[in-house]
């Protein structure tokens, strides 16, 4: 099959390749550009793990082409925070026990990110609407609503300083 | 030094220190199995039967050897040449890993291609052409029985009809004798509907044959990586001790991660065959339709009551839907799990039950999902069932349970299946539970309520359950014993390194398994790394599933953590000049008797360990356990649900679900609470939305996240969860099994709470997941509601 080459933001560095039409952006993530942190995790585009953001808005990268993305750009959990310091979200998972086996979490903090971007003073309805296109098979959702607050909080308390 | 350590602080039972896999996990750093890449690796993808009954008259895989970028077409053919198209099952039957006379059920395994990327090897499926002769499927037991229908395992010599075990338990005569003596006998057919555990993480497998070295090395998807190691050597006649298995981060088990499937199998024997790595990982589908299903199974029971309410005895028939293939994953003794660890909570003199397995054109299994052995539809159908026998005798839920839950003085208890239960404190749990959810004030809600036609209703479940599979004298799987092991050794700088032969899919043993340790030796559990899932690095043990690793691995922990303490006492002795009958512990750190000044850290005996023992000592701190448990522990729980139910369509809401557990000592809060709250909402699942069912012609219906509902943030309710603490006397740290019990206990409050909210329409029975639909027609025809799957009506 043909490849064509994309050029692609990830994460704030310009990335190129050539691909086949074809292969769907999580493939391009995990496969050639070696981003595992974002899953797999059904084949008809319900369950949510393989959410990244696409010019700040949160997309199931299972229903992507990667060519689609061409021209944009694309934000995973790998350019959430930094190695040394931990983004708002992920401290509130970490304190709040949102997570168990990790495999939902990169995508449900990818959710939670645009959520805030869009409400960064949600409800708890807020967010369990936000998040209803993240299935979590081991949490009950409970904590991981009170991970998002705590994170929420944090990110309005330390807002107007670094803009994250 | 005099100062005490605080236990707390430092990361001991009772601490909800923050998760050590957090760390990665967080950032996107997880090492699950899809994340590896081997060096000259291929990718495997299956091809799946679209029919669930018929003979394979042909299969073409020419075109598929063409496409550029396949390196192999595996058929069922090519297998056998191996031995390796059929297999053992941990049920002691066969299993198809590729069909080669007949498939069995739709999905099941034809052929696999590897290719350089999985597109390819998806192309190479297409590519491939089968020509098949379709058979009469069968789609439940009762068809599977009926006269005429056709033999499923025609594979197996002497099979003559499609039942795959009978077994039976309990005092038959003594039963008869109590239902004589019975004033009402109260009865309850149900059938707890098929479903499937499924993580979010399908199965997957790296298989890495070294031809060179004759290794084999495989990454997988498994909760039990040394059962697998001992399976591996048997399927594929490998030696045992050139086989690795490594257990890398799981997303997720609940059960479906522990059998042997044939995709495992097939990575295998292509990676041996092309001397490279092979990567199988599975679709949603591929999983949802083919990995091992759970539960599936009709009761028809009775309770013998005596008119004041107190239970004489119990008796129940199970069939049990087995699928094509008997390979249920648990003891081999029981051939469907602990179902008779039913009513063990209650205080019940006899008791008789029988089942009987068939097989079925459908996926085979089945697993303990989230359930340690059938303990699901156990406590299911009890909790049904003692509803049941309240109303019939027109007494209160509540009260109905006080009067026949087991007394707190009369434990040890012997149930009348042979069980016996540890500790509990039942009615206080109850109490506690009732208290929360305002009792008596929702039940007077409710009747205002149901006179302005709205309809609410409150269910309780409560019941205690057998985790920790289990002692020797009759729990083994493949023959091997069900024992667990830890290894510890404490370097010289007193930092430690815990080895286990559990594995942990969420759970966070590499948290909370150090947590043990802190409380034994008083090392921070900062201090203590947790290793677990390579079989080359970690001691034998059976696996986590069925709640087993607190009771079993992590009991092994404080034996091992026990045995270096007894040897660092020795070392502090020394170091202390005095004799051992004059050294004291308390927590880190060895002190002579009546001065409490003059002592040594533990972390000091570990550097005496390496660089000052006394004469004739082995030098090091180490040592390993195993520990053979001497009986299950006995968690205790009582769920309490409120709904309202609205008339016109039959969707129910749930208003408050209170949780109460009692699972022994906490080693860490926050992590049981997690537990809890995930197992409940997998309760809420079953009961309201989440079922595989078959059509007549035996089309698999929830074989994708489309059909197969899992509650998302917006359905799943909110939780209460309350604690009482009754610890186990036979466990070392009194710690008791909890990670299924919501799973096993919480559907029966859901379902209980709706039948409640619909109980003046005199309807007994609608069958899990009550859809609207149902709970509708249910209230509308005032009849019950079955969701066995249809068979065709000519047939």
């Amino acid at each position: 099959m043909e490849e064509r080459r994309i050029n692609v933001v990830v994460n704030g560095e310009p990335k190129s390749a050539d691909v086949e039409p074809r292969i769907l952006l999580v493939h391009f993530l995990r496969e050639v550009l070696g981003l595992t942190g974002t899953h797999i995790g059904c084949d008809t585009t319900n369950c949510g793990v393989c959410t990244v953001l696409v010019d700040g808005l949160p997309m199931k990268s299972c229903t992507m082409f990667a060519v689609m993305a061409d021209g944009h750009e694309v934000t995973t959990v790998e350019g959430l925070g930094l190695p040394s310091e931990l983004h708002p979200i992920q401290e509130g998972f970490r304190e709040e026990h949102g997570l168990q086996c990790g495999y939902c979490t990169p995508g449900m903090m990818m959710a939670s990110k645009a959520l805030l971007d869009e409400n960064p003073n949600p409800t708890e309805e807020d967010i369990r609407w936000g998040l209803s296109g993240n299935l979590c098979r081991c949490t009950g959702y409970q904590n991981i609503v009170k991970s998002v607050l705590w994170a929420a909080e944090k990110m309005r308390s330390e807002a107007g300083a670094i803009s994250r | 030094m005099a100062q005490a350590l605080d236990e707390i602080k430092i990361g001991g039972l009772g601490s909800s220190r923050k998760r050590v896999e957090d760390d990665r996990f967080l950032r996107g750093k997880g090492n699950y199995t899809d994340d590896f890449k081997l060096p000259g690796m291929v990718h495997m993808e299956i091809l799946r039967s679209p029919l669930a009954h018929a003979r394979i008259k042909s299969i073409d895989t020419s075109k598929a050897w063409q496409i550029p970028g396949v390196h192999m077409v595996l058929t069922g053919e090519m297998a056998a040449q191996h031995n390796l198209a059929w297999m053992p099952t941990l049920s002691y039957d066969t299993q198809a890993v590729l069909a080669t006379d007949k498939v069995r059920f739709q999905g099941q395994e034809i052929a696999c291609v590897c290719a350089d990327d999985p597109y390819i090897a998806k192309d190479g499926c297409e590519a491939i052409v089968v020509e098949y002769e379709p058979l009469p499927p069968i789609v439940n037991p009762f068809q599977s029985q009926a006269e005429g229908a056709p033999i499923i395992r025609d594979d197996k010599e002497g099979q003559t009809d499609n039942i795959c075990y009978r077994w039976e338990v309990g005092d038959r005569e003594g039963t008869e004798r109590a239902f004589a003596q019975a004033d009402l006998v109260s009865k309850l057919e149900l059938h707890y509907p098929r479903s499937h555990p499924s993580p979010i993480e399908c199965c997957g497998s790296i298989a890495d044959y070294n031809s060179a070295t004759a290794k084999l090395t495989v990454y997988m998807t498994t909760q039990a990586p040394h059962i697998i190691r001992a399976a591996v050597a048997i399927v594929a006649e490998l030696p045992e001790h050139m086989i690795r298995i490594i257990s890398p981060d799981i997303g997720g088990g609940f059960g479906n991660k522990v059998p042997v499937y044939p995709g495992y199998v097939c990575s295998i024997l292509c990676s041996i065959l092309l001397a490279r790595p092979v990567k199988w990982i599975e679709d949603k589908t591929g999983n949802l339709i083919s990995t091992h299903y759970a539960r599936d199974i009709y009761y028809k029971g009775e309770l013998a009551l005596r008119k004041d309410g107190k239970i004489l005895a119990v008796r129940f028939h199970c069939d049990s839907d087995n699928g094509a293939f008997f390979s249920d994953a648990q003891p081999t003794k029981f051939k469907i799990g602990l179902i008779h660890s039913a009513f063990a909570a209650y205080d019940i003199p006899y008791g008789y039950m029988t089942a009987q397995g068939a097989y079925t054109n459908k996926a085979p299994g089945g697993v303990a999902y989230r359930c340690s052995f059938r303990v699901t539809e156990a406590m299911f159908f009890q909790e049904r069932a003692i509803q049941a026998a309240a109303s019939d005798l027109g007494m209160d839920q509540a009260a109905f349970r006080r009067l026949n839950l087991v007394k707190d003085d009369q434990f040890p208890f012997r149930t009348p299946y042979g069980f016996l239960l540890d500790s509990g404190q039942y009615e206080k749990c109850l109490d506690v539970g009732l208290n929360a959810i305002g009792y008596d004030d929702f039940l007077r809600e409710k009747e205002e309520a149901r006179a302005q036609g709205r309809r609410l209703g409150i269910g309780i479940s409560t019941m205690t359950e057998p985790l920790g599979a289990g002692n020797s004298r009759e729990y083994d799987i493949l023959g091997i014993k069900m024992f667990d092991a830890a290894e510890l050794r404490v370097h010289p700088s007193g930092k430690a390194i815990l080895k286990i032969g559990s594995q942990t899919q969420g759970q966070g043993h590499e948290t909370t398994f150090a947590q043990i340790v802190t409380h034994e030796l008083g090392i921070p559990a900062a201090d203590i790394l947790v290793q677990h899932g390579d079989t080359d690095n970690t001691p034998f043990g059976m696996g986590t599933y069925a709640s087993r690793s607190t009771p079993v691995a992590g009991a092994a922990t404080a034996m091992v953590a026990r045995k270096v303490r007894a040897k660092a006492r020795k070392l502090a002795a020394h170091l202390l000049e005095v004799s051992e009958e004059d050294v004291e512990w308390e927590l880190g750190r060895f002190h002579v008797r009546g001065a409490p000044s003059n002592g040594v850290s533990i972390q000091e005996c570990a550097m005496a360990a390496y660089g000052n023992m006394p004469d004739g000592m082995e030098p090091g701190l180490e040592n390993n356990a195993y520990y053979d448990p001497p009986n299950m522990t006995w968690p205790f729980a009582a769920y309490i649900v409120t709904v309202e139910v609205d008339p016109e369509t039959g969707v129910w809401d749930v208003l408050r679900m209170v949780a109460v557990d009692d699972c022994g000592v906490r080693i860490n809060p926050m992590i049981v609470e997690g537990q809890i709250m995930g197992g409940m909402t997998e309760a809420y699942a079953m009961a309201n939305m989440q079922f595989i069912t078959y059509d007549a012609e035996g089309n698999c219906v929830g074989s994708n996240y489309m059909d197969y509902l899992l509650p998302t943030a917006w359905e799943t309710p909110g939780f209460e969860l309350h604690e009482v603490v009754t610890p186990s006397p036979h466990h070392p740290i009194g710690a008791k099994g909890v990670g299924e019990c919501a799973a096993v206990g919480g559907p029966a409050a859901f379902v209980n709470a709706v039948m409640d909210a619909i109980d003046d329409t005199g309807v007994r029975n609608i069958d899990m997941p009550l859809l609207p639909d149902r709970v509708w027609e249910a209230m509308k025809y005032r009849r019950d509601i079955s969701g066995m799957p249809p068979v065709k009506s000519d047939s």
